[in-house]
C-alpha cells in the first residue's frame, strides 16, 4: 500500500500531531517508517507512546499489509 | 488456556530476557530481530532466544498475551520492554542498562550469553 492510507489513520489518531510523517522504506509498500510527534506523548513511557502508534494501525498490522514498521515518537509539549 | 499459550507465559515469567524473534540468536532471520539482539548483547543481558517462525501459533499467541503485534518482542523479567526500535532508544540512552540492573540486579552482566529456548513439546 502506499503510505497514504496509514498518513490518513495516524493523522485521525493524532489530531494535535506537531509532527507526523509516514517512510516507505523499501519502495516495496510493505515496510515503513513513521513518525509521531505529540502532546499525547507527554509523560509516557515509551513503550506505551508505541502502544498507541500500533493502535492507529492495528488494522494494516493485522492484515499483513504491514510486514515492518519502525516507529519514533517524540513527545511535545 | 492453550499448552502452549502456557509455555509462552511461562519463558516469559522464568527467563530473565527473553526475546522471542525470527531466528534464534545464532542465526538471525530478520534485520528488527538483529537490532534489538545487538542491542542486547551490548549491554551485556543474559538473552534467552524464542524463534516465532518455528511454529505460527506462537507468534499469534505471544501477540494475544503482550498486546504487541509485531516481532521482535522483548521482556525483561516478565515486563515487555518493547520492540526492535524501544530496545534500541533504550540502550541508546543508557535506559536499558539501568532498567536491566533494576530489575535484574547490578551483577547481571555475570550470567550474559545467549541461547536458545525451543517451545516445541518435548518429544
Amino acid at each position: 500500500m502506499s503510505t497514504q492510507p496509514l498518513q490518513v489513520l495516524l493523522e485521525q489518531a493524532f489530531p494535535d500531531a506537531t509532527e507526523l510523517s509516514v517512510e516507505d522504506r523499501t519502495g516495496g509498500g510493505d515496510h515503513f517508517q513513521v513518525t509521531v510527534a505529540s502532546p499525547r506523548f507527554a509523560g509516557l513511557a515509551l513503550i506505551d507512546q508505541h502502544r498507541l502508534v500500533n493502535e492507529a494501525l492495528a488494522g494494516p498490522l493485522r492484515d499483513g499489509t504491514i510486514h515492518e514498521l519502525r516507529i519514533k515518537t517524540k513527545g511535545t509539549q | 488456556m492453550t499448552e502452549l499459550r502456557q509455555r509462552i507465559q511461562d519463558v516469559i515469567e522464568n527467563e530473565p530476557v527473553a526475546v522471542f524473534m525470527k531466528g534464534t540468536p545464532q542465526f538471525v532471520m530478520c534485520g528488527n530481530s538483529d537490532r534489538a539482539l545487538r542491542a542486547l548483547r551490548e549491554a551485556g543481558a543474559p538473552v534467552a532466544g524464542i524463534d516465532v517462525l518455528a511454529d505460527p501459533a506462537i507468534r499469534q499467541e505471544l501477540s494475544e498475551i503482550s498486546g504487541w503485534p509485531t516481532i521482535p518482542q522483548v521482556f525483561v523479567k516478565g515486563e515487555l520492554i518493547g520492540g526492535a526500535d524501544i530496545t534500541q532508544e533504550l540502550a541508546a540512552s543508557g535506559e536499558l542498562t539501568r532498567v536491566l540492573k533494576e530489575k535484574l540486579g547490578p551483577d547481571y552482566r555475570a550470567a550474559a550469553g545467549e541461547r536458545t529456548v525451543s517451545l516445541l513439546t518435548p518429544a
